[in-house]
């Protein structure tokens, strides 16, 4: 594991209770805004100390407070994305890229890399008030990358950007993922990043990390919603099959088709879809006669039945695990339990295109 | 200037400069860690140290003088100890350099320690997060940023130790020459019949040198700060 951390630590609103390992790949720290996520990640970079516990980087423990050990956080040798890419004011860009090089020495094929995939070559003699939001983050992302770093962090890295800069960053963090040997410790509250990025995901509840795994695994457990019942959503793995003139792609999950809002891409090309359980609507028989294009058999493995009006089903199906978020009242009208067989209706246009991207 | 200025006069405007540069030179290093220690530190005794660095400017500099003239003194305690190294402070223009740097120090420190409150703490961290030190931090981010703060609490210190009077005359005496100050030689030109008209020139070189001071570092502060902003 190139990363592990167990900790305890008091918040003014709450414990925090935190025990997982970050494999390989990019892990998301998964939960809604205040539930200690930003604490954990800079109790990994030594910019918070934990009341209590122990974490290991790389196979060398930088906190233990059994050992009083706490490892300054300039000698952790990591990399921190900050929500608010915090470059340095004074320094040109390229001052600022280089800036971990002084301490650390970096691979001078890894910099021409690094500078080509983030496109910063026009940006160098720049200072960061001459640059839009988008390119400060890009500059953050190179600027950690560069600094030779054992693990990047990064810290809901965009959350402060609009919607067009998130589309822009966001495949660059798939590109870290997939090209760079480097392990990465993502902060999020989004599904759709969670969706799209993750290779693991640790869900934290009210401070603690109450499971563990896949994106797939998490997404599609009724019973882990970090962000409540009402934002829930399973995630399902496809591939192109084709793409469509009336502006639709066409995709096959495990053999299943199903139609989704355009999406670039390959005939061949991986991708992850995200279904959010409300756009999920259930009939007991096959469904005729609707204008929605995905219809999809499976059966109920999990309900998971709320104080409020709402229930989340969990339906196994051949394109994999499906939420569906339907009332109570439905679901005894037609008399739903687990085994019972189930169609569940997707309707396309619902599908939003930032939780559709390609997967790692 | 020699020629409009008498000998005396012109003598005890070298010597403010003299005396106001080191007492400005001298105490910056301290000063800036002093300001850095207030603004980002917590330390036990932290109230007693910003109250001891404000207190010669709500003193009376008459009695600030005296304490330095006791501690410092020749029969000082540290006195006695700098003679002992061939030091000696009390009716000596280094004594009035001393005088003049405790008086304006509170200035210095309030107006350098505005500009590092104003430096946002998560650079500092960014830089430890890419494997500098906290001197290196200091070095290559707080202090390029607070260089603004750092000429006007320069300027302001230099202006205050030109116009110092009070702490100077009890420690140092009025010595022509040695520990005559333009503050000092304008007062005692005015105690003198007939000098008025040379403790006017005085005045007038003053003002000229503050005025001088300040609009320097206005222009180098503001230069300083479009530097560090980039814009």
């Amino acid at each position: 594991m190139s990363l592990s951390v167990r900790l305890t630590h008091q918040l003014p609103r709450f414990q925090l209770q935190v025990d997982f390992a970050v494999p390989a790949g990019l892990t998301v720290l998964f939960g809604r805004s205040g539930s200690g996520k930003t604490s954990v990640i800079n109790a990994v970079a030594g910019l918070l100390r934990p009341d209590q516990g122990q974490i290991t980087l790389a196979g060398e423990t930088v906190f233990d407070s059994a050992r009083a050990l706490n490892l300054p956080t300039h000698r952790r040798q990591l990399g921190y994305i900050f929500q608010d890419a915090r470059l340095f004011p004074h320094l040109s860009v390229q001052q600022n890229l280089h800036y971990g090089r002084w301490m650390r020495r970096a691979d001078p094929k890894l910099h021409a890399h690094v500078i080509e995939m983030l496109g910063l070559g026009a940006l160098l003699a720049r200072r960061p008030a001459q640059l839009s939001g988008g390119e400060k983050s890009r500059v953050a992302i190179g600027r950690a990358l560069l600094s030779g770093p054992r693990i990047l962090l990064a810290d809901e890295p965009l959350a402060a950007l609009d919607e067009a800069r998130k589309s822009e960053i966001l495949p660059y963090f798939e590109r870290l993922r997939d090209e760079f040997n480097i392990p990465i410790l993502y902060v999020t509250h989004s599904p759709a990043e969670v969706a799209r990025l993750a290779t693991t995901v640790v869900a934290l509840e009210n401070g603690r990390s109450v499971a563990v795994g896949t994106a797939t695994d998490i997404l599609g457990d009724p019973t882990i919603t970090p962000l409540g019942a009402r934002s829930a959503g399973a995630v399902v793995q496809a591939v192109i099959t084709a793409q469509h003139a009336d502006g639709l792609t066409e995709i096959s999950a495990n053999g299943v088709v199903l139609f989704v809002p355009r999406v670039p891409g390959q005939r061949g090309q991986k991708l992850r879809v995200r279904v959010a359980a409300h756009d999920v609507i259930l009939a007991s028989t096959p469904p005729t006669g609707l204008s929605a294009l995905n219809i999809v058999a499976g059966s109920v493995v999990d309900i998971r039945v709320g104080a409020g009006p709402g229930a989340l089903l969990a339906l196994d199906t051949q394109a994999g695990r499906l939420l569906a978020r339907v009332t109570r009242r439905s679901m005894a009208a037609m008399g739903l339990q687990v085994g019972s067989r189930a169609y569940a209706v997707i309707k396309t246009v619902a599908m939003a295109p930032e939780d559709v991207g390609g997967m790692g | 200037m020699s020629s409009w200025l008498g000998p005396d006069e012109w003598q005890a405007v070298a010597l403010s400069l003299k005396v106001a540069f080191w007492a400005m030179a001298l105490s910056l290093p301290l000063g800036i860690f002093t300001a850095y220690a207030l603004a980002r530190w917590r330390f036990p005794g932290k109230a007693l140290l910003n109250g001891l660095v404000h207190l010669p400017l709500i003193l009376p500099p008459v009695v600030t003088g005296y304490i330095l003239l006791v501690v410092f003194g020749i029969n000082g305690p540290l006195g006695a100890l700098l003679a002992r190294l061939g030091i000696t402070l009390a009716f000596q223009w280094t004594g009035a350099v001393l005088a003049a740097a405790i008086m304006a120090f509170p200035l210095m420190v309030r107006a350098i320690r505005l500009s590092i409150e104003a430096v946002d703490p998560k650079l500092e961290e960014a830089a430890a997060t890419l494997g500098a030190t906290r001197l290196w931090v200091f070095v290559t981010i707080t202090l390029p940023l607070i260089v603004p703060g750092i000429i006007a609490g320069a300027v302001l210190a230099f202006a205050k130790a030109m116009g110092e009077f009070g702490a100077t005359i009890t420690f140092v005496s009025n010595i022509p020459g040695q520990t005559q100050t333009v503050p000092s030689a304008i007062y005692a030109f005015l105690q003198a019949p007939g000098g008025e008209p040379a403790a006017l020139r005085l005045v007038v070189v003053s003002v000229i040198v503050a005025m001088g001071a300040l609009l320097a570092s206005e222009w180098l502060a503001r230069r300083a700060a479009k530097r560090v902003q980039g814009v």
